[in-house]
């Protein structure tokens, strides 16, 4: 379990993050939304040590993140940014390989090996796996990416905005991969999405942040009401229930 | 395996280029011209494996190609002091001190600057490492424009003397100070040599750097203190040579293709010791010591960093 405590983060006299507290639970889909500025970024950088945080405590499986050892925490946190530009030219095994790091410091063994194949294999990369990223769409990028993080075979993934710049059938693509490694691998995943609609269909649990705090957490089905998404974007948002789903429908 | 076979290709080709430099004309007196051209080579060795070293871990720390270490002003700094002590001083001062003490003088202040630099750049948490170019750029250009001041004001002959040490020279390398900035080498990249091993990840970038569980903020603090001894070193006992880091590792990067510092690193050295030992064949057989290999290295580093922007704009 993540548990988040009072963490707040200041830019000069700005507050980005305040105050805010959250229990995120194992093996689950954890959506973050909220408008642009909100802060869902921010929480997510400050939960994986990317960025520091000015006040509370983070706990990942009951250790403070500022008191665990860097490559120890590399081995059950991880995560993805939106922008994933490199300046070096890397083929997807190469880039794979990277996730391997915390264990083997760059000197890959046996096992280290299974890992990256199977990783590659997972993310149906094999026949590809020796291009090098920038002769990839977008989709097989990202599913790169994600293959590099199975490779660091870690229990959290963090991803934000996962689906950017990606069409229908990519976004679609990318979230049934995420599905499936929390059933079949038991990962747990929290995500920052836009699109409130695919945190609808794949996530079991949202939470909605608003000027740095937090407005509303709850099940899919609770947090998928006119009343609440109202509250958050500021905005007319109105439900429809389609095979099953709440659809929102804020066109 | 086919990078280590450029390797090979490589090394064979600097110790060919270093017995041609030791043999050619060698004539009936050998036992006076070995240990002479002995003492350049040495100085090349370490020059050029400080200079290609220091810029590779450079260029992965900020993620950028077209960047050496003389950014943040060490060059300048270096001009800066030898002008001083010829505006104070005089020029029989600078000729006649002792070398040993010049020389460490010289590695402590550039040593001190970038550290006092790296302070101010690690005080505030999440600076940005541009802001640290940025500076140097600033010191820079300042401690080159105090010079500039200082050399019009002093007599004309004082200024040939400070004039001869604008230009890298192999010409007159004090044999003692070889061994001191050999054992400073050596040691330097010994202490910090549990750091060189997250250079593959750092190439990632600081986020990914992160994630993979690399300490960045001191893994690059410890490279970039790395960056600045070795620097330090190889501009004392030569002069401001920088650039030609950038020529030996644009090159090593298009002639190994690899992300690899185990192969880019070995690679720098080696293209570097081929240039300079190239050069410095050049300096004395062809143009018969009228020019200075420094010119050589700007001439061709001119070159190259014209191609690379030229490149980088059409990408």
């Amino acid at each position: 379990m993540i548990r988040v405590q009072k963490v707040s983060k200041i830019y000069g006299s700005k507050t980005v993050v305040d105050n805010v507290s959250l229990d995120i639970e194992r093996g689950k889909i954890t959506s973050l939304i909220g408008a642009n500025g909100a802060g869902k970024s921010t929480l997510l950088s400050m939960i994986s040590r990317l960025i520091k945080k000015d006040g509370g405590k983070i706990f990942v499986e009951g250790v403070e993140i500022g008191e665990c050892d860097s490559n120890e925490l590399a081995k059950k946190i991880s995560i993805l940014k939106q922008s994933n530009h490199l300046n070096i030219r890397l083929t997807i095994k190469d880039l794979v390989s990277f996730g391997r790091f915390p264990y083997s410091k760059g000197r890959l063994t046996k096992e280290d090996r299974e890992y990256i194949d199977d990783a590659i294999a997972y993310m149906e990369l094999k026949d590809i796996e020796n291009k090098y990223l920038d002769q990839l769409s977008g989709g097989q990028r990202q599913r790169a990416f994600i293959a590099m993080v199975l490779a660091q075979n870690t229990d959290y993934i963090l991803l934000d905005e996962p689906l950017n710049n990606l069409d229908m059938k990519h976004s679609a693509q990318i979230m049934k991969v995420l599905r499936r490694l929390v059933e079949e691998l038991d990962k747990t995943i929290v995500i920052v999405l836009h699109d409130i609609n695919f945190a609808s269909f794949y996530s079991d649990s949202i939470v909605a942040m608003k000027d740095g705090k937090i407005v509303k957490e709850g099940h899919t089905e609770d947090m998928m009401d006119s009343g609440v998404l109202e509250h958050v974007y500021e905005m007319k948002i109105p439900i429809r229930m389609i095979n099953g789903n709440r659809l929102a429908v804020y066109f | 395996m086919k990078h280590k076979q450029k390797l090979v290709v490589l090394g064979a080709l600097a110790a060919i280029l270093v017995l041609a430099y030791l043999l050619i004309d060698v004539g009936s007196h050998w036992d006076y011209v070995l240990p002479r051209r002995g003492k350049k080579i040495m100085a090349v060795l370490l020059t050029g494996s400080a200079i290609a070293f220091s810029t590779v871990v450079f260029q992965t720390i900020i993620n950028n190609r077209i960047l050496t270490p003389s950014i943040i002003g060490l060059d300048s700094l270096y001009l800066l002091f030898q002008t001083a002590v010829v505006f104070v001083a005089g020029s029989e001062t600078l000729t006649m001190m002792n070398k040993q003490l010049h020389f460490i003088i010289n590695v402590g202040l550039m040593v001190l600057f970038a550290s006092l630099l790296y302070k101010i750049l690690f005080q505030r948490e999440n600076q940005n490492i541009y802001y640290l170019l940025l500076l140097g750029i600033i010191c820079g250009t300042f401690f080159q424009n105090v010079s500039s001041f200082m050399q019009m004001l002093i007599d004309p002959n004082e200024f040939q003397v400070v004039q001869g040490r604008m230009f890298a020279s192999l010409s007159n390398v004090n044999g003692d100070l070889l061994w001191i900035a050999g054992a400073g080498m050596v040691v330097a990249v010994f202490y910090f040599r549990p750091y060189i091993q997250y250079l593959d990840v750092l190439s990632l970038g600081r986020e990914q750097a992160i994630n993979l569980g690399v300490s960045y903020d001191r893994v690059v603090k410890q490279l970039l203190v790395l960056v600045a001894i070795l620097t330090a070193i190889a501009t004392a006992l030569v002069g401001p040579i920088t650039f030609l880091g950038l020529l030996v590792a644009n090159i090593a990067y298009r002639l190994l293709k690899t992300h690899r510092h185990v192969y880019l690193i070995p690679g720098a050295i080696l293209i570097s010791i081929v240039a300079l030992v190239g050069g410095q064949l050049v300096v004395e057989r062809v143009f018969s010591f009228t020019t200075t290999l420094s010119v050589i290295i700007n001439f061709l580093g001119g070159i190259v960093f014209i191609y690379l922007l030229l490149k980088e704009s059409r990408l």
